[in-house]
């Protein structure tokens, strides 16, 4: 049960051969088999299972909602949920329980969505390593050595876990309270990041919590955990999802993004989330029509681009060839593949990075203790409540966005720093466009530089200089607004996912995602097997 | 072509290694990286940050970071940022938003919601009489004399 598709599930539950509170007692204790992997900030198991026995009831009474129903899910915390706390991973918020629910949350919910949890992530989604938090790090179930067991996590052999909690006969669960302990130390850091902003999500669907997971994506904070953690990873067009309820960090780059085990499963959730909301000026009044995707793809008329930048600076040689396999797998099936050209690519990252900085200072300048929040103790004056509010409430990475942001944005410097990186993000935006306007249909690259690095190599090098290396296949395409999926593909030598991202022109998610699937279906990669919990 | 002098002289050489070699050599991927990281000496000069912007900056940022790792932190953001000079950008507007070829969608002017008193009020660390509480406004941050250039 915990290893099907989301498809395959949604068809099980209809046919009343599961029902909806038995898979969410199963995804329970799958979430709670792996809590060492530290994927919640925030468990609402209790809500879920609620939630479940309501599903369960109209599925017995034949009123189904929509495929989603009964389905569970999991939420990064960023997110906005009406009476459930959301934190960003940040102390500034630790104890915010926001009044309103997203409508990413809502439409899910709206559809019988079972909701497990809020998802542990970087701290305001400022970082590519889901380490940043203040609930501890996330870990990557890949090549995880699970210590309370005698279990190892490989994919071909499995041995039962006994886990204390189960000595009487199985199903006695332990009582846990909501704040449970969240998993903070990092002595034995001999694990693999999760990759970030949204590893929780990321881990919850790979670990198989949830059948599909919302993230948020500005740099690549989807498509990055999911290239690590081997699993879908999607990130649609700007102005496709809504933003309403979505903890902004860059509003001019956040997308909502969806986490899935299988492409159509992302198509069948893309549906249930698409489409205008009047409460989010930013979403297109354009009518959305929902697809499914055919089983036999047809790629002798897909045009797909290699574009040669993307073979950049510490590209590993794994990924590399990973591509390159792909590449030829799409010429060999009768696809045209031609080498193109994004010539302003190397510059990406460094436009990115000042546009990010300033609309940070922004957005950050609403945590002023307040109205909500974290409130400081000096009383002495506004400012000073300010300035300590924030410094006790934000960590470092996301003080110093706000100071190279507000840098940025100095009158000498708005000229220098800020509109040239307007000027440049025009450059990538148009780089795109002229090659889809050539004829090509999709763009074939790298997601990530390599597979996950060791938690003890990453954090050598701070937050601001990892990201700089790492979002580099990843961020021009938040910068254009195009759609961009994560594929998993293969496994490296030590055993750890490489992705494959698939780039297409904004609104043509249906052809992305056909693509995508055709990738699938040709590589059949070995999803991360656990045993029963 | 040297590759294939060299495979002309080897042993015999098995199909599947033709087949991936010819592949290789015909392969849409370029197989060497096609940039380098930015050349520094192209850059212009290190920006270091005097103490009357750090002073500034804190007044607007209001995060208590002019530490010396939070000047070294944002020395190398702004070295980073410097490579954008190596991009010609004449002539080139500046690009607020995707979405700048569209017109924004406005609603109607009714009001739809509100009387959520409660609700706004409830997440305040300090409420007095439904208003919301500040310390006394107009009075400068106090330099702070830790740390000097």
């Amino acid at each position: 049960m915990l290893g099907l598709m989301l498809k395959e599930t949604a068809r099980l539950l209809s046919e009343g051969k599961v029902s909806a509170a038995e898979l969410c007692a199963a995804c329970v204790a799958r979430a709670r088999q792996v809590q060492q992997l530290n994927v919640f900030i925030t468990e609402t198991y209790d809500t879920a299972q609620k939630q479940a026995a309501e599903s369960a009831q109209r599925h017995r009474e034949g009123r189904r909602l929509h495929v989603l129903d009964g389905i569970p899910v999991t939420i990064k915390d960023a997110f906005s949920t009406a009476g459930v706390r959301t934190t960003c991973a940040s102390r500034i918020l630790r104890d915010y329980i926001p009044p309103y629910s997203a409508t990413m949350v809502q439409r899910l919910v709206d559809r019988g969505a079972v909701s497990l949890g809020k998802t542990n992530m970087d701290e305001f989604a400022m970082g590519c390593g889901s380490v940043d938090s203040l609930f501890g790090p996330v870990r990557n179930p890949w090549r995880y050595n699970f210590t309370t067991t005698t279990t190892t996590t490989t994919n071909k052999h499995t041995r039962a876990i006994r886990d204390s909690s189960q000595d009487s006969k199985g199903k006695n669960m332990q009582m846990r309270t909501m704040h449970h302990h969240h998993v903070t130390s990092t002595e034995d850091s001999d694990w693999f990041i999760t990759g970030g902003s949204s590893g929780g999500s990321a881990v919850a669907v790979a670990t198989g919590i949830c059948k599909a997971a919302l993230g948020s994506d500005t740099g690549g904070s989807v498509r990055n955990p999911a290239s690590y953690c081997g699993v879908v990873g999607l990130k649609p067009t700007y102005g496709l999802l809504s933003r309403h309820g979505l903890i902004p960090l860059v509003n001019s780059l956040d997308v909502p993004g969806i986490f899935t085990r299988c492409v159509d499963d992302a198509a069948i959730v893309l549906g249930a989330l698409a489409g205008h909301d009047p409460w989010d000026s930013t979403t297109v009044p354009d009518a959305f029509h929902p697809f499914s995707l055919p089983e036999d793809i047809d790629v002798t008329h897909l045009h797909v681009g290699i574009p040669k930048e993307y073979h950049a600076p510490h590209l590993s040689e794994e990924t590399l060839h990973t591509w390159r396999e792909v590449a030829d797998m799409f010429e060999d099936a009768g696809a045209k593949v031609s080498q193109v050209s994004l010539p302003h690519t190397p510059y990406s990252i460094v436009c990115y990075s000042v546009l990010c900085a300033a609309e940070v200072a922004s957005n950050m300048a609403r945590y002023d203790g307040l109205e909500f929040g974290h409130r400081g103790s000096d009383e002495s004056s506004t400012e000073a409540l300010y300035a300590q509010t924030r410094h006790e409430g934000f960590n470092d990475v996301v003080r110093g966005r706000i100071l190279a942001g507000n840098y940025f944005l100095l009158k000498r410097h708005y000229d220098h720093y800020f509109i040239q990186a307007q000027r440049i993000r025009r450059l990538i935006a148009d780089d795109f466009k002229t090659v889809f306007d050539s004829g090509v249909d999709i763009l074939l690259t790298p997601t990530t530089l390599s597979p996950a690095w060791p938690y003890s190599w990453f954090v050598k090098a701070d937050n601001r200089t990892r990201t700089e290396q790492e979002d580099v296949f990843t961020q021009p395409v938040n910068l254009a607004g195009i759609p961009a999926v994560n594929v998993p593909v293969a496994l490296s030598e030590a055993g750890l996912p490489i992705g494959l991202q698939l780039i297409g022109p904004s609104f043509q998610e249906r052809t992305l995602l056909a693509a995508a699937k055709w990738v699938e279906q040709q590589v059949n990669f070995p999803h991360l097997q656990l045993p029963e919990p | 072509m040297n590759h294939l002098k060299q495979l002309y002289k080897a042993p015999v050489v098995g199909r599947n290694v033709l087949v991936a070699i010819a592949r290789s050599l015909s392969s849409k991927v370029p197989p060497e990286p096609t940039w380098q990281e930015i050349d520094e000496s192209k850059l212009p000069e290190p920006t270091k940050i005097d103490q009357d912007t750090i002073d500034h900056l804190e007044r607007l940022a209001l995060v208590d970071f002019a530490n010396k790792e939070g000047i070294e932190r944002l020395e190398a953001a702004i070295r980073f940022a410097d490579q954008m000079f190596l991009v010609d950008t004449s002539g080139v507007k500046p690009m607020d938003s995707v979405l700048e070829d569209r017109e924004l969608y406005l609603r109607d002017d009714r009001v739809t919601e509100g009387n959520c008193k409660e609700e706004i009020l409830k997440n305040a660390g300090k409420v007095e009489e439904d208003y919301f509480v500040a310390p006394q406004g107009n009075i400068p941050l106090p330099k702070k004399e830790e740390y000097k250039r």
